[in-house]
C-alpha cells in the first residue's frame, strides 16, 4: 500500500485504511525489539534528523532507538544547543539542515503548525513529533496500537480522554485516530479545558468523570501541563485531582478489563494516583514499548524509495 | 446489447478494458501446468526423505519458511518429516523484506510481513524453505536475517522449483524440480490448504519485465 502523504503531519490526513496499514506494519517490526541482536539493515545509509525545538525525552529517545534498530544514522538536534539561540529563524535552520541531505526530519515544536510550515519549505519528508496544541500523530498511533493489541478490535469501543483537552495535541491525534477506527470517543474535563467545537473532530464532550467510568473500555488520562498554563484553568491542583484525577476508588465500578493509559510524563497524585498508574489495568509502559515499534514502521514507510524523497 | 455495454463498462472501471485485455493477451503467450498436486506431493515426500537421510535424523533440525511462498511448503515438509521420524520438527516463518537489496529501487516501500521464529536457532541446523529459487537474492537476504537471530550451525536450502538464472553464488541442497525458463517467464506456485488444488504453472510472458 502506498500512503497518500509524503509527510506525517497529523492523523487527520490519513484514511482509516492507512491508519490500519501503519498499525499492521508496526506489528511486523515489533519482533525486532525482542531479538538478541536488535538491528536490521533496512535503513542503512539513510540519515534522519531529530529536530526538537522543545524538550522531550520519551519521544526523542523512542525515535532514536527505532532509527538505530533499523540502521539509520540518527542525528539529534535540540534548539537549546543550536544556532536558534543565536537568532536563526526556523526556516533558515530547516534549509541549512536540508542542505546536508537528510532523508527524513522528525520535528517537535512548541508552536502548532511548525511541521506543516517546514514541509512547505523543504522537500525532505517530515514526521510530526508533536506540535503545540495541534497533533502528536506518532503518540496517537502508538495509543491505537496498544489498545488494538489488547482488545483486538477498536471498532465499538468506548474511550474517555480525560483532562486538559484544550492544550493537548495527544488528545487531538487520539480523537482522530480512535474515531477513524470506529470507537466512540468522549473527552472529559472541566469546562474551561474543553474547547468549544471539539465535537467537530469526532468526539463527545462530558464534564463529569465518575458517571462515565463504568461504561468505558479505555480511559486515557492526560497530563496537567503546568508549562502551558494549565494551572489558570482550575482553582487548585487539589480540586482538579478530586474531580478529574483517577484513583482506585473511582475505578471501583469500572469494567473488569478496562485499560488505563497515559501519554507521560505522569504527574503522580495529580491526574492519576500511583496505585492506578502502577496497577493491573495500567498499560502505560506498554505504550512506551509499542512506541518504538510504531516509530520503526513510520521511519520505514516515510524514509522510503525515490518517490518519497522527491514528492 | 445493454447488458453487453454494461459489462464492458464494468470491465473498464476495473481497468480491464478492451485495449488492456488485448494487450494482456498479446503479452501472455502461454500458460503451462508443470506440476500437478500429485507431482508436488511426491516431490515434497522425496525432499523430506532426503533431508532426514542427509542429516541422519532430525536432531537440532529446524525449518524456516520464507514468506510468503515458502510458508505452506515449510508447514508440509515439517509435517512429513515429523511423520517419518515420529518427532515434531520446529517450523518458523521469516519475512525478508527488511533485508532486501532493492528497497531503494522501488517506487514505494513494500509491505513488511511478520517474522515468527519462536525457537532459538543458535547452533541449530536450519533448513530454509522457499517455493521458487531464481536469482538467489531472496536466499541471500534470508541467510543474513537468519544470522541476526543467532549463529546456526549450518544452513541448508530446500526449494520446490529451481528455475535457474542465478545472480549470486547460491544453490539449493534439496530441489523438487528443475524447470528451464526464460528470465521473463513467471513461475506461479499455488499451494493451499486443500492439496487437490496444488499446482505449479509456467507463464511465458514474452515481455521484458522480470519477475521479482
Amino acid at each position: 500500500m502506498k500512503l497518500s502523504v509524503s509527510s506525517l503531519l497529523g492523523l487527520k490526513d490519513l484514511s482509516s485504511e492507512e491508519v490500519l496499514f501503519i498499525l499492521e506494519q508496526a506489528e511486523s517490526f515489533k519482533e525486532i525489539n525482542y531479538r538478541p541482536i536488535k538491528k536490521v539493515p533496512t535503513l542503512r545509509g539513510k540519515t534522519v534528523i531529530n529536530l526538537f525545538f522543545e524538550p522531550s525525552t520519551r519521544t526523542r529517545t523512542s525515535f532514536e532507538i527505532a532509527g538505530k534498530r533499523l540502521s539509520a544514522d540518527m542525528i539529534n538536534f535540540s534548539s537549546s544547543q543550536s544556532s536558534v539561540t543565536k537568532g536563526e529563524t526556523l526556516s533558515d535552520t530547516a534549509r541549512n539542515l536540508e542542505a546536508m541531505k537528510p532523508d527524513l526530519l522528525i520535528v517537535r515544536a512548541q508552536a502548532s503548525g511548525v511541521p506543516e510550515l517546514l514541509s512547505r519549505m523543504v522537500a525532505t519528508p517530515i514526521i510530526n513529533a508533536g506540535d503545540g496544541f495541534h497533533e502528536h500523530p506518532t503518540q496517537g498511533l502508538l495509543d491505537l496500537f496498544t489498545v488494538r493489541e489488547r482488545k483486538k478490535n477498536i471498532e465499538g469501543l468506548k474511550i474517555a480522554i480525560v483532562g486538559d483537552i484544550r492544550h493537548s495535541r495527544v488528545a487531538r491525534s487520539d480523537i482522530y485516530g480512535f474515531s477513524k477506527l470506529g470507537a466512540e470517543v468522549f473527552v472529559v474535563g472541566p469546562a474551561t479545558m474543553i474547547p468549544p467545537g471539539i465535537e467537530e473532530l469526532g468526539c463527545r464532550a462530558a464534564y463529569h468523570l465518575e458517571p462515565l467510568i463504568p461504561e468505558m473500555d479505555v480511559i486515557m488520562m492526560l497530563r496537567i501541563q503546568m508549562e502551558r498554563g494549565s494551572g489558570k484553568f482550575f482553582p487548585s491542583t487539589r480540586e482538579y485531582s478530586k474531580f478529574y484525577g483517577l484513583s482506585l476508588k473511582k475505578l471501583a465500578d469500572a469494567k473488569k478489563d478496562v485499560l488505563i493509559m497515559h501519554p507521560g510524563p505522569v504527574n503522580r497524585g495529580v491526574e492519576i494516583s500511583p496505585e492506578v498508574a502502577d496497577g493491573p489495568f495500567s498499560v502505560i509502559l506498554d505504550q512506551v514499548e509499542n512506541g518504538v515499534a510504531v516509530r520503526m514502521a513510520l521511519l520505514y514507510l516515510f524514509c522510503g524509495g525515490p518517490d518519497a524523497a522527491t514528492a | 446489447m445493454d447488458k453487453k455495454l454494461k459489462k464492458s463498462k464494468d470491465l473498464l472501471r476495473k481497468g480491464e478494458g478492451f485495449f488492456l485485455t488485448a494487450e494482456k493477451g498479446a503479452e501472455m503467450k502461454k500458460k503451462k501446468k508443470v506440476m500437478d498436486s500429485e507431482a508436488i506431493r511426491r516431490a515434497l515426500m522425496r525432499i523430506a526423505h532426503e533431508v532426514v537421510e542427509r542429516n541422519k535424523g532430525v536432531k537440532d533440525l529446524v525449518l524456516i519458511g520464507i514468506r510468503r511462498g515458502g510458508e505452506q511448503i515449510a508447514i508440509r515438509l515439517a509435517g512429513i518429516i515429523g511423520e517419518i521420524e515420529r518427532k515434531p520438527v520446529p517450523c518458523g516463518f521469516m519475512d525478508i523484506t527488511m533485508y532486501r537489496d532493492d528497497l531503494y529501487h522501488m517506487s514505494h516501500q513494500p509491505e513488511v510481513h511478520k517474522t515468527e521464529i519462536n525457537f532459538p536457532i543458535e547452533d541449530k541446523l536450519v533448513i530454509l524453505v522457499d517455493d521458487v529459487l531464481f536469482t538467489g537474492r531472496t536466499i541471500r537476504a534470508a541467510m543474513d536475517s537468519a544470522i541476526d537471530y543467532g549463529r546456526p550451525r549450518q544452513i541448508q536450502l530446500a526449494v520446490l522449483i529451481d528455475r535457474g538464472h542465478r545472480e549470486f553464488p547460491i544453490r539449493a541442497d534439496f530441489v523438487g524440480r528443475n524447470i528451464p525458463t526464460s528470465r521473463t517467464d513467471l513461475v506461479q506456485v499455488t499451494l493451499e490448504a486443500q492439496e487437490k488444488k496444488d499446482k505449479v504453472e509456467l507463464i511465458e510472458t514474452g515481455g521484458t519485465k522480470e519477475q521479482s
